[in-house]
This record gives structure tokens, C-alpha cells and sequence, in this order.
């Protein structure tokens, strides 16, 4: 087995006297992709958001290459460099262009040149088809492309992993392929990737593996060919279910 | 046209333009003062401790529910009274419209910070920023393009209210008018309505480019840009 990126030991999380995540173990590899998929409040957002220390965690360890991730640890500023997050919201800085939204982090938190930064940053944008856009502001973007403008501010600062949280889950149905694309880009070219959503083709397009998750555990996980067709426990096949219509 | 003559009689354009002076030192120092404290106050009212948010919030309730009348005068006559100090007409203006502005300021600056997404913050901490660098960077630039408009109505507000010190004794432009147009009573019945026009034309130079200003800027803030 290649170098583990993230290990996850016995995560135990509690809203109040609600344990959202009760007792998860896991482990994600160098250049794998893992899809995290369940029913609504089973959990996996809960678990990404601890994974770079933006929830305080009530048992269990989370370890970023052997680093442990301490919420309100002062150490969690150099865990979170190498953590690139986007979330469902469109979150872009609406103060700021394109370009300097992406420039932001990796030029006052990285010291990184600024020259260096822009070139890369440009780079990205014209990775993601968005190079028209480095001046505009996030109000003049589409939903779709301002999550793909997120990605880039996460990927400039070369992240180790990348966690995507429903990143599609609030766009229009036409956006959506636009920003799946991206990070089915992105897996082909060996990003480690921890992937929440509801999309399941995707899913199964993207993922090296798939979580399943219910009630705040994993219950069943597997290579997507796998899991997707034949789905071991009642639970999965209940789940995967809702997702085919049938009079 | 009777009795516009009045305006440019012997020095009375010169005084009322000197008790224009007068409204707007009053008016600037406190709103100085107000921004100041406001400031503080608003970063103190986001405190999740409800001690101190009662506190607070007890403040800006008494301060809005009293008259700024009532208060010039508690000030005025008040403090002399229990402490035997004499504080002049244009302090005790001051030290009551920044009490006011301030309180008023806070809540404004309170506002503005729980107007910022919670994934603003979320966002700038995934990004790697330290607390400082979220404050710096991404939420007070925010707070501050949404702050701008009020602050600019806060203080129009401010200058037409400051009128009401004429009623301490402070000669500001209305009482400056009033004395002008109880001179010229019997001459010039007629120039009150001069005089009023006048100080109307002045307030109206101070608060309108205030108000334009503030309009602008919203407008440009729902622009998005």
C-alpha cells in the first residue's frame, strides 16, 4: 500500500447528546479518490469539516501524514495549508477579483513570490476554462463558475489532499457537469481527493473507492464497480434505491 | 422679496456662517468620537458572553429611548448639579451626541459583522489564514464596505439633531437665525422666512453630497462589485 495521506482513527463527534460521527476509521491514500456517500445528516459533511479542525472532535484522531489535526491547535495553520477545502456555498471573497481571491493565501500565508503566484494562478484559471475571468468579481460569476474559481484557490497552494463538500449540490442542473469535469480532471491527474455528493454517476466515474455511510458509521464501502451494482447490505440498496425512479 | 436684505445686513451672513461653524464642530467632533467608540463597542456587542451582551444591550436601549433633548439636558444640568462642575454648553453637547452616536455606531458595527457569512470565516481558516489575516483580509474589508452607507446616515442624522443644542445655550446656526430674525422683528416682518431658507440651504449643503455619497455607495454594493 502506497503512503497514507490522512488517517482517521476512531472519529468521535457529538452535536449536543446527537453523536454525528460515532466512531470512524479510515485511512486515504497517496492519489486516491474517496467518495463519501449517505443519506442527509449521516455524517460525512461532519467528518470532512473535522478533518481540517473546523469541528472540535470528542474521541478519536485525525492524523495528516502522521501530523495529528488538533481543533484550535495553533498547529492547524500549517495542517490547513495542506488541506484544500471547498464547500457547498459559493464561498469566493467578495471583496476581491478572481485572481486575487486565488492569489490571497498562497502570497500572505505561503510568503510565496508574487510573480510566481500569478503566473500559477493563471495557469489554473485557464486550466479550469476561466481565464476570461481573472479581473471579474465573484458577483459577475455564474455558481458553477465560481465553484471552479474555489477549486483553483484551493489547488494553488498545493494541497496534499483536497476535500470537496456537495460542491455541485447548489447549482443549477446545467453547472453541474462543468465543475464535475474539473475534478474528474483532477483525479486523472492523481489529486487525493476526499469527495462528499449526491451525484452517483459521478461518483462512480470519480471514485477509487466508495464510503457509505448512515447514522454516523461506515457501513459498507468498496471499489465503485462493486458497490454501485451490487451493494452488500440492505442499507446501501435502500439508499441507492431512492435514486432510480420507478412508477 | 421683503425682507431678504436682512441676510446681508452688517455682519449677519458672517454670524450665520459662524454658527454653521459651531453645528459642525459639534457635529464632527462627536461623530470622531462616535466612530472611535462605536467601534469598540460593536466588536464588544459580537461577544457570545450574555453578560456582556445584556450590558450592552441595556445601553443602547436607554440611549434610543430617551429624547437626545432629555439627555442634553441630564448632561447639562445634571452633572453641574451632582458634581458641582461646570461643563460649558458645547462640551456637554459633544459628550451627549457621542454617547448617542457611539451607541448607535455599535450597533451598527455588530450588524455588520453578523451580516458576514459564517462561510466567510470558514473559508479564510481552510485557506490557512491566521485569525488576524481573516480579520485583516477578508472580514473587515466586508464589514466596512457594508458599514459605509449607514455611517453616512448615522452622521446626516447627527448634524440636524445637533439643532437642539441651541436649547442648552449653545449659540449654533438656528440660534444664531433666531437672534437675527428677533432683531429685525418689527422692520422686517418678513424675514424669517429668509433666514430659515437660508439655514435650510445650509443643511441641505452639508447633508445632501453626505446622503448622495451614502446612496452611491449602496447602489454600487448591489452592483455586487
Amino acid at each position: 500500500m502506497s503512503e497514507h495521506i490522512i488517517d482517521i482513527n476512531n472519529l468521535v463527534k457529538h452535536f449536543g447528546d446527537n453523536a454525528v460521527i460515532d466512531g470512524i476509521s479510515l485511512s486515504v491514500s497517496k492519489g486516491e479518490v474517496v467518495v463519501l456517500i449517505g443519506p442527509s445528516g449521516c455524517g460525512k459533511s461532519t467528518l470532512l469539516r473535522c478533518l481540517n479542525g473546523l469541528e472540535p472532535i470528542q474521541g478519536g484522531t485525525v492524523t495528516l501524514h502522521g501530523e495529528p489535526v488538533i481543533h484550535g491547535d495553533k498547529s492547524l495553520y500549517k495542517v490547513r495549508q495542506k488541506i484544500g477545502m471547498v464547500f457547498q456555498s459559493y464561498d469566493l471573497f467578495p471583496h476581491l477579483t478572481v485572481l486575487k481571491n486565488i492569489m490571497l493565501s498562497p502570497i500572505k500565508v505561503q510568503k510565496r513570490d508574487k510573480a510566481e503566484v500569478e503566473a500559477k494562478a493563471r495557469e489554473l484559471l485557464e486550466r479550469v476554462g476561466l481565464s476570461d475571468k481573472a479581473d471579474s468579481y465573484p458577483s459577475e460569476l455564474s455558481g458553477g463558475q465560481k465553484q471552479r474559481v474555489a477549486i483553483c484557490r484551493s489547488l494553488i497552494m498545493d494541497p496534499e489532499i483536497m476535500l470537496l463538500d456537495e460542491i455541485t449540490a447548489a447549482l443549477d442542473p446545467e453547472m453541474v457537469h462543468e465543475v464535475l469535469n474539473v475534478v474528474l480532471d483532477l483525479a486523472k491527474n492523481g489529486t487525493t481527493m476526499m469527495i462528499v455528493t449526491h451525484e452517483m454517476a459521478f461518483a462512480e466515474a470519480v471514485a477509487d473507492r466508495v464510503i457509505f455511510m448512515d447514522g454516523g458509521v461506515i457501513v459498507e464501502e468498496g471499489a465503485p464497480s462493486e458497490f454501485f451494482r451490487n451493494p452488500k447490505t440492505e442499507r446501501a440498496q435502500r439508499f441507492l434505491k431512492t435514486f432510480t425512479y420507478t412508477k | 422679496m421683503q425682507g431678504i436684505e436682512v441676510l446681508f445686513m452688517g455682519n449677519n451672513m458672517l454670524r450665520l456662517l459662524s454658527g454653521l461653524w459651531v453645528t459642525i464642530r459639534i457635529s464632527l467632533i462627536s461623530i470622531g468620537f462616535s466612530l472611535i467608540l462605536g467601534t469598540l463597542l460593536g466588536a464588544v456587542m459580537t461577544s457570545k458572553n450574555p453578560v456582556v451582551k445584556a450590558v450592552c444591550r441595556v445601553y443602547l436601549e436607554i440611549v434610543r429611548i430617551m429624547p437626545q433633548l432629555v439627555w442634553l439636558f441630564v448632561v447639562f444640568f445634571g452633572v453641574t448639579k451632582l458634581t458641582g462642575l461646570n461643563l460649558g454648553g458645547e462640551t456637554s453637547a459633544v459628550i451627549v451626541f457621542t454617547i448617542w452616536g457611539a451607541a448607535e455606531m455599535g450597533d451598527l458595527v455588530r450588524g455588520a459583522f453578523l451580516a458576514i457569512p459564517r462561510h466567510q470565516f470558514e473559508s479564510s481558516l481552510s485557506l490557512g489564514l491566521s485569525k488576524t489575516q481573516m480579520y485583516v483580509f477578508i472580514i473587515f474589508p466586508q464589514a466596512i464596505r457594508g458599514l459605509i452607507p449607514n455611517v453616512i446616515n448615522l452622521s446626516t442624522r447627527m448634524i440636524k439633531t445637533t439643532a437642539l443644542v441651541s436649547l442648552i445655550g449653545v449659540t449654533e446656526v438656528l440660534k444664531v437665525g433666531k437672534q437675527i430674525i428677533d432683531a429685525n422683528r418689527f422692520e422686517y416682518p418678513n424675514a424669517a422666512i429668509w433666514v430659515y431658507a437660508a439655514i435650510f440651504f445650509m443643511y441641505f449643503l452639508i447633508c445632501f453630497p453626505l446622503s448622495m455619497a451614502s446612496r452611491a455607495l449602496t447602489k454600487k454594493q448591489q452592483g455586487g462589485e
